[in-house]
């Protein structure tokens, strides 16, 4: 099985939502990048195709902890909706969905995903933004909602991750990341 | 009772007991603080340890659902009186009338997946007329709580947990009387990439996500009442100690009677998102908001705020080692409207510790996400909040907005 597909499997299920909330990565919005390359016309065919395969079968975007080389690279070009920016020490990828949801990702300079930031009228899937450390994030926030009855933000600040995720009904806002992967000098408020 | 950091036996032994405490009136009768429901248009409220004994600053009510036109009628106590969403959803272990299920034009019934933070709410959307104080809504569109009556799509589960038990929600269910009149409105009404995949059509096959009209989302109460329907005003005493339990009242509409008048409450109109915009040491947070479902005062962080938070297992709330007297400027998202709120941040281990059949505390706080202020449940005591419905006009201008 590919990454590719490891990707889609852990997003959705088949059946239901998989082109709602991985939707984040079929955009409609047109962004002006220095990361968008102009597409030849002679490739253009291929090029809409290709593009159509991948925004079926894979997020725009890495998970938390994730290579970012594991999401082929003119994927990203081709989506319209990915805002990449650069700092000194890491880049933003930002996802604009046609939900309204914002998803930031903070990638190294090594290529990983060290934190992950969104906000929108609802929550994105979590289970895809977080990736491999989903289950540890719905493991506390179990262990949190059962050893305190009522509704409030959700925090959770465990040495391997943070989590810091509130808002209401038509409005969710978070951010996660791995305390052990911020590059050197970046505060965990950038992550935003 | 609030618990506390309690494994699985105290924490049942302790609900046992507040239930016990709670039915046996083990709150204080004749409460000074007490605000006296009156008019039509009143709904009693009570913020105390809720049907499950476990809740800290919850606001529970009595709501009266009933088949549409129809008997038997049930009143289900325990509801969580919610600003900060829309429509009443109920666990289906506490409902024991039996309503329609709406269907879907092609015949299907229609499931709802709805998320909150902490959690998401599963189940069938059911019709209902909802009676509460002297008002009725017919032919509501309900979310009936249940995580068994259709299997929970995979996507549904991703926001996290279902919290479609008494243990989970620590109600009976959530009468959400926020700025909206719908919960989802236009982006579940088409379907696309623009759908936030709420809404579920649930053949046989298993469950698709469908799109669904705004008259057939579950609705604001409020918002299809024939008169007082355009806001509501929740007040509460003051606290300026942790109590057992403390009395007050859910207002239907404003200025539409001699109770519900605006007087000299200040105006802070929402922005589409239902936010506005708190000031914190000269820094304008706008996404912040006014929320009587959550149940304290969440704020910023520890990197932020200085103030630490508890250990385990209170980590959700701040631990600082004396009283922190603060203060943060309340602004209109459209920048009309400002207002200082000073406001306490206690201990919560303490607070816990020290009073143990205590369900309100005033100064409960705790950290949030980076994006401002959410003024929970412990900024409405010692003050009457009003929530106006979007696009509904009133004598402080056309909802949303909240006025204190």
């Amino acid at each position: 099985m590919s990454n590719l597909t490891v990707h889609n499997v852990r997003g959705c299920s088949p059946e239901a939502i998989c082109n709602k909330r991985d939707a984040l990565s079929v955009g409609v919005e047109p962004v002006n990048e220095r990361a968008i390359q102009r597409i030849r016309p002679t490739r253009l065919r291929a090029t809409i195709l290709f593009s159509i395969l991948l925004l079926i079968s894979v997020p725009a975007f890495a998970g938390l902890g994730e290579d970012v080389s594991s999401v082929p690279a003119d994927q990203a070009h081709m989506q319209g909706t990915l805002r990449t920016t650069q700092t000194q020490s890491y880049t933003v990828r930002e996802i604009q969905a046609p939900t309204g949801i914002v998803v930031r990702e903070y990638v190294s300079s090594s290529g990983r995903v060290f934190g992950v930031a969104w906000q929108g009228p609802w929550p994105p899937d979590m289970r895809q933004i977080l990736a491999n450390y989903f289950e540890t994030y719905r493991q506390a926030a179990q262990a949190e909602v059962s050893a305190h009855a009522g509704r409030r933000p959700l925090v959770i600040e465990q040495p391997g991750l943070v989590v810091r995720s509130g808002g209401h009904m038509r409005w969710f806002a978070g951010q996660a990341y791995i305390p052990a992967m911020l590059p050197q000098g970046v505060s965990p408020e950038a992550i935003r | 009772m609030k618990i506390t950091g309690m494994n699985g036996t105290r924490l049942l032994a302790a609900s046992v007991a507040t239930l016990f405490a709670v039915g046996c009136g083990g709150g204080s009768p004749s409460h000074p603080n007490t605000v006296t429901p009156s008019g039509s248009n009143s709904l009693t409220i009570s913020v105390n340890a809720g049907p499950g004994g476990i809740y800290a600053n919850g606001a529970f009510a009595s709501v009266t659902v009933c088949p549409p036109g129809t008997t038997p009628c049930e009143t289900i106590p325990g509801v969580l009186v919610d600003t900060g969403s829309s429509g009443l959803r109920v666990l289906s272990k506490a409902l024991t009338v039996s309503l329609p299920q709406q269907k879907a034009p092609d015949g299907n019934p229609v499931v709802e997946c709805l998320p909150f933070v902490s959690g998401f709410t599963w189940g069938p959307v059911q019709t209902a007329d909802i009676q509460m104080a002297g008002e009725k809504a017919s032919s509501v569109p309900i979310q009936v709580l249940s995580d068994t009556d259709f299997p929970i799509p995979a996507a549904c589960g991703n926001p996290v947990n279902s919290m479609d038990t008494l243990l989970a929600l620590g109600a009976n269910g959530i009468l959400g009387v926020g700025v909206f009149a719908q919960d989802c409105g236009g982006a579940c009404v088409s379907t696309g990439p623009s759908n936030p995949g709420l809404y579920y059509e649930c053949p046989a096959s298993g469950c698709v996500v469908a799109g669904e009209a705004l008259g057939q989302q579950v609705q604001n109460p409020v918002a299809l009442f024939s008169a007082d329907n355009n806001g509501v005003i929740i007040e509460l005493p003051a606290v300026n100690a942790p109590e057992a339990t403390v009395n007050g009242s859910l207002i239907f509409g404003i200025g539409t009677q001699s109770n519900n008048a605006l007087g000299s409450a200040t105006v802070y109109a929402t922005d589409a998102n239902a936010n506005f915009i708190t000031t914190f040491n000269n820094q304008p947070y706008s996404m912040s908001f006014l929320d009587s479902g959550s149940n304290g005062l969440y704020f910023l962080n520890t990197n932020i705020t200085g103030i630490p938070v508890c250990p385990p297992p209170n980590t959700p709330f701040y631990c600082p080692s004396n009283t922190q007297n603060l203060k943060a400027v309340n602004q209109g998202a459209n920048g009309t409207g400002s207002g200082t709120v000073n406001f306490s941040v206690d201990n919560a281990d303490s607070l816990f510790q020290n009073n143990p059949n205590a369900s309100v505390f005033g100064s409960l706080a705790g950290p949030n996400s980076l994006a401002g202020f959410d003024w929970g449940l412990p900024f409405f005591y010692g003050r009457n909040v009003f929530t106006a419905l979007e696009g509904r006009s009133t004598p402080g201008g056309t909802g949303p907005y909240w006025a204190y």
